[in-house]
């Protein structure tokens, strides 16, 4: 018997591990880095960063065309439409984030005087001017985006973790492939 | 800031420098780019001084001094203007100076010329040539040139900051001297 509608394809649930991936490291990578003394690593640290930050942004954008051509599957029936809701707004939420964030560092860079160079190779053209001001608002907005994001995250987990553990829906293994073998044993 | 004061030296041409230009600074400067993990950063000087004889029609005696003083130096970020003070870069409380002294001018067409002479920096000395363009409105002459120089001839950053990965060998410096009134 079927378990639930189609479900995520292959390329879906990569895309989704991937970003999560390298949106944990790259907030970590952030935090750590504007610790440090002035060094090369600390160069190097900065340009991995703002790579990462581009390479999430494409994997976004790439994740939505996606999308909109493989429909994620539907919650379960079972679900109460407030938490439908919460799940769609939330969703909404973090495709807005994981473009916003990237786009408020970048601008932030090129306003504190440091074009992007994608890997080293690709420069990403300058929006905005020089402009010291500018770069500390556009840092504010950067960090208050991640906190934003990280509050979202942490809600995001919690739900999937609640449908799992409390409401024993395949929500979670929808996600997590293997997680359904595991569950069609028991 | 407390800046320490420290001057850099290019020189241009050579001359008897009672006969140099007055040197308008307010539209003079100059500037340097360098490569950080690839990305080009601009960075300037902001207080040099600069003595510059230049008749096309006596290039032998053209003559030109620049001293820039490294402690004015602004590299984009506070961070980066303490960093370069200190000893691994310029040095600046033992060598608050730089200079060039120009050996010899030559054309290149019609208002291009090319100096050369000797860079000075942390002590150490080096010869470069500089192309660049002389243009004249009224007794406004402004001189704009560049070059490039490689820092590591000048131990600027040593150690840690010598991978050349991080922070590029190759500096661009662009300079525009402008002088009024011909004496």
């Amino acid at each position: 018997m079927q378990i639930t509608s189609p479900g995520y394809t292959r390329v879906a649930i990569l895309l989704h591990w991937l970003i999560a991936a390298a949106i944990f490291s790259t907030f970590l990578l952030g935090q750590y880095m504007t610790q440090l003394q002035l060094s090369p690593v600390k160069l190097k640290l900065y340009s991995y960063h703002k790579w990462i930050g581009v390479t999430i942004f494409l994997l976004v954008l790439f994740r939505l065309v996606w999308r909109l051509s493989h429909r994620p599957p539907a919650p379960p029936a079972a679900m109460p439409a407030w938490q439908h809701t919460a799940a769609t707004t939330a969703h909404f939420l973090l495709y807005v984030l994981t473009l916003a964030i990237p786009i408020s560092g970048w601008l932030m860079s090129s306003a504190s005087g440091f074009q992007v160079v994608y890997l080293g190779h690709f420069p990403i053209p300058d929006l905005v001017a020089k402009n010291k001001q500018l770069a500390e608002q556009l840092k504010e907005v950067h960090e208050t985006l991640n906190w934003v994001m990280l509050g979202v995250v942490i809600l995001h987990v919690a739900a999937a973790l609640k449908h799992h553990m409390v409401d024993r829906d395949e929500v979670l293994q929808r996600m997590l492939p293997f997680l359904k073998k595991r569950s069609t044993l028991r | 800031m407390n800046f320490r004061v420290v001057f850099f030296v290019l020189t241009l041409a050579a001359g008897a420098p009672a006969q140099a230009a007055d040197v308008d600074y307010t539209s003079s400067q100059i500037t340097f780019v360098s490569k950080q993990m690839n990305v080009p950063v601009q960075g300037s000087f902001k207080k040099f001084t600069a003595s510059i004889d230049f008749d096309p029609k006596k290039l032998a005696a053209a003559k030109a001094l620049i001293d820039v003083e490294l402690g004015s130096i602004d590299t984009g970020s506070p961070e980066a203007d303490a960093e370069v003070s200190k000893k691994g870069w310029f040095n600046t409380s033992a060598f608050p100076t730089a200079k060039f002294a120009s050996s010899a001018v030559s054309q290149t067409g019609p208002d291009n010329y090319e100096v050369r002479g000797k860079l000075s920096i942390k002590g150490i000395g080096q010869d470069i040539a500089a192309p660049f363009t002389v243009k004249r409105a009224g007794d406004v002459i402004t001189y704009a040139g560049r070059f490039n120089l490689k820092r590591l001839q000048f131990k600027i950053g040593e150690g840690v900051w010598s991978d050349t990965d991080t922070v590029a060998d190759d500096v661009q410096v662009n300079f525009r001297i402008v002088t009024k009134g011909n004496k």
